[in-house]
């Protein structure tokens, strides 16, 4: 009995001794993979397809920051965590980056201890309704039912959107994804809520997507971007470039296609030469990383716009429109740091 | 060294120090185990604090038996979550020990059939996981039961959708006093009565129907009072208002799910438990009672279940506990229990795992010691007193 004690107490105690000294990338490098965690299944973001392989806007990130840190993309362990459980998830060094559709807020950057390195994905959270329902606004939701995603920012958002404007509501907490589009399709609630871009790719999963509306309303910002654990300075800023890697080459025009022949060549405007690494770019061994790193994420994954594209855009069943997540010169909110 | 000897020798001494040197071991692990989250908190630049119990919650809870709204603490939205639990709690093991002992009753009945029944019922439904059973009935309301707007109807009073139960809410007017008084008067009587029938059948034999009469004056003494005033009270009845279902008392259909799958999962073990203690009881026991010319119904209530009672009690008391613990799987259908609001959303919005989960266990654990010391001071009360 006292050693069945002791083995439980044993394995409480190698649980909780999860902190390591050595640097993220050392561990990364040593390891030979990078670990990222992810949703459990939001179509667009990250989902398995038919051959089990994770794809999506969030996993692409994975993949870039595997191509930036070990030359390849595929070198990546996914864990998928909850809206719960993926801060104690990173928290607990069972990913190096948490890319999640994460709403980047002030409490979480700062009391729980983690560091928001960019944003990736600008949304907002949204209603979406059956047709049928005949309801044209979000402020006709009074005396709603409405499914909300629990472990998120939303219910806190939904609570003041119906405090501030004097309705009241029947809120039905769900855990995941997949159990929320359940309940709303059998009638449980009236309206499913969450981020806009998760209930476009709820709806492209439907059967019939075209009896269902996301009310014109967004009722809050949610900046959604990467998070890493706080401390290693080295690796947010590994991050967080890796990110703005991805949108210089949507603003300077490279792609996936084009990035071999570029990085062979010496171009007019020198911040290729510099992303691209045929000029020295000051600092980029501090980062610990070789001169080619962006030719490896634009190469093995493609330049924001491609990714937003393959995964996100108009020709895939989500058709969410770029709008807020442009380059500033097109009317978006994406203005990258000079790379010098 | 011949003292050291001895007192290794010495049998008593010998286990002494075995024990204090395995307390010492077990202290040691424990104190290394707490400095271990010491001291990873302050590696990840955490702190332990308790202060975010009495910050704004900030979400909405869509059952409290206590007001609440999201202005309310953290520490509050707990509380609440707590009464849910207790509420689903009370529910599952009212329906779980009535369903249990009336089919442990049955599945030693004499009737083929009927015992048939009750076995494949009870073999079925407890070797199915109890997520399974709240999954399932969860699927069946919402999935069978229609939308709100095409609800079933009862007598236009009560409505059945899959948004929940609705029944008409009794609210009490002026003069419910007199009715409140009546009825306390018909308790004392029924009190007074029951005590001095037994102690008439102690002295001379002469049974009273002590039932229907106290029952009767239990009913009666209130309604005359209800009639005297006035009828002071008045019902609400539910009505469909926009989306749902307005006034009334509503059930959601979470609550339900988890009462029926808890109240029929555990009823299964609970059956068992009185078959087992029932058997136990030895068969000279009925065939004396029969053979006095008891009928079977006062055989079984006077003479087998008193003592078959001994035997149920302490595994009767594990599965209420069960079934308060596996309350908490609630989180599967999202019903706002207190995994759900305090361990759940508190936590995800605050981010102080190890705070909330302590509090969460230390909550669980001392619900359970306590319905344990009460089951252990009713078991204290029956068990067969030596002479």
């Amino acid at each position: 009995m006292k050693t069945k004690i002791l083995l439980a107490a044993a394995t409480a105690g190698v649980m909780f001794a999860g902190s390591v000294l050595a640097s993220t990338l050392d561990d990364v490098r040593a390891r030979g993979k990078l670990n990222c965690i992810i949703n459990t299944g939001l179509a667009g973001f990250a989902a398995p397809d038919d051959k089990g392989k994770w794809t999506g806007f969030d996993v692409d990130f994975c993949r870039a920051v595997a191509a930036a840190t070990l030359g390849d993309a595929d070198k990546v362990n996914y864990t998928t965590a909850t809206g719960k459980t993926r801060f104690t998830k990173l928290a607990a060094g069972e990913g190096e980056i948490l890319s999640r559709n994460t709403t980047w807020t002030f409490s979480r950057d700062v009391d729980l201890s983690q560091t928001f390195v960019g944003v990736s994905y600008y949304d907002g959270q949204g209603f979406m309704v059956p047709k049928a329902l005949g309801v044209k606004s979000a402020k006709g939701l009074d005396g709603a039912s409405v499914c909300i995603q629990t472990g998120t920012t939303t219910e806190l958002n939904l609570a003041e959107f119906f405090a501030g404007n004097g309705m009241k509501y029947n809120p039905v907490p769900i855990e995941t994804n997949a159990e929320a589009q359940e309940l709303y399709k059998a009638g449980r609630c009236d309206v499913y809520t969450t981020d806009a871009s998760g209930l476009y790719a709820t709806m492209s999963s439907f059967d019939n997507p075209a009896d269902h509306m996301v009310l014109p309303e967004i009722v809050s910002k949610e900046p959604l971007g990467p998070v890493v654990r706080h401390g290693d300075d080295q690796w947010a800023d590994i991050v967080a470039w890796t990110l703005k890697a991805m949108m210089a080459g949507e603003e300077l025009g490279i792609t996936s296609a084009n990035v071999k022949s570029l990085a062979g060549k010496d171009n007019k405007n020198k911040e290729i030469n510099r992303l691209l690494g045929k000029d020295p770019l000051q600092g980029i061994s501090k980062l610990g990383l070789s001169a080619d790193w962006a030719v490896n994420i634009i190469g093995q994954v493609g330049n924001y716009e491609e990714v937003f594209e393959k995964n996100l855009g108009m020709s895939t069943p989500l058709k969410i429109a770029r709008g807020m997540n442009q380059l500033y010169r097109d009317g978006g909110l994406f203005y990258i740091p000079p790379i010098k | 060294m011949s003292f050291l000897s001895y007192i290794w020798r010495n049998e008593k001494s010998r286990e002494i120090i075995v024990q204090i040197f395995v307390l010492l071991c077990i202290g040691w692990f424990l104190s290394w185990l707490i400095s271990n989250v010491d001291a990873n908190f302050k590696a990840l630049g955490k702190d332990i604090s308790f202060e975010f119990l009495f910050i704004p919650a900030g979400y909405d809870i869509n059952q409290y038996l206590i007001d609440y709204n999201n202005r309310d603490s953290h520490l509050r939205a707990g509380i609440v979550g707590l009464l849910n639990t207790g509420l689903v709690a009370v529910f599952g093991i009212i329906l779980a020990t009535v369903l249990g002992i009336s089919l442990g009753i049955i599945r030693l009945s004499k009737n083929w059939l009927a015992s048939k029944i009750a076995y494949w019922y009870i073999e079925f439904t407890r070797n199915v996981p109890i997520l399974l059973h709240i999954l399932l009935w969860h699927g069946i309301i919402i999935n069978t039961l229609p939308h709100p707007r095409k609800a079933l109807n009862l007598g236009d009073v009560t409505f059945l959708s899959n948004r929940g139960f609705y029944i008409p809410k009794p609210l009490t007017e002026n003069g419910i006093e007199l009715v409140y008084l009546f009825l306390v008067i018909a308790i004392i009587f029924s009190v007074l009565f029951f005590k001095y029938a037994k102690k008439k059948q102690d002295l001379t034999g002469i049974q009273y129907p002590v039932f229907w009469i106290n029952f009767s004056v239990l009913i009666l003494l209130p309604l005359i009072a209800f009639f005297i005033s006035g009828m002071p009270i008045s019902l609400e009845i539910p009505a469909l208002k926009g989306f749902n279902f307005r006034g009334g008392m509503h059930m959601s259909p979470e609550l339900a799910a988890l009462t029926f799958a808890l109240g029929i999962y555990t009823a299964a073990f609970i059956a068992e438990i009185v078959r087992a203690g029932i058997l136990a009881v030895d068969k000279g026991q009925r065939e004396a009672a029969e053979s006095i010319g008891l009928k079977p119904s006062k055989v079984m209530k006077l003479v087998i279940l008193p003592q078959a009672r001994r035997v149920i009690i302490p595994p009767l008391t594990s599965q209420y506990l069960n079934l308060t613990k596996n309350s908490s799987l609630a989180i599967a259908i999202g019903y706002m229990d207190l995994v759900a609001t305090l361990g759940g959303i508190s936590l995800n919005q605050t981010g102080r795992e190890m705070e909330t989960m302590v509090i969460v266990m230390l909550i669980y654990l001392s619900v359970s010691l306590s319905i344990s010391a009460f089951m252990n001071w009713y078991n204290n009360k029956v068990k067969l007193v030596g002479r």
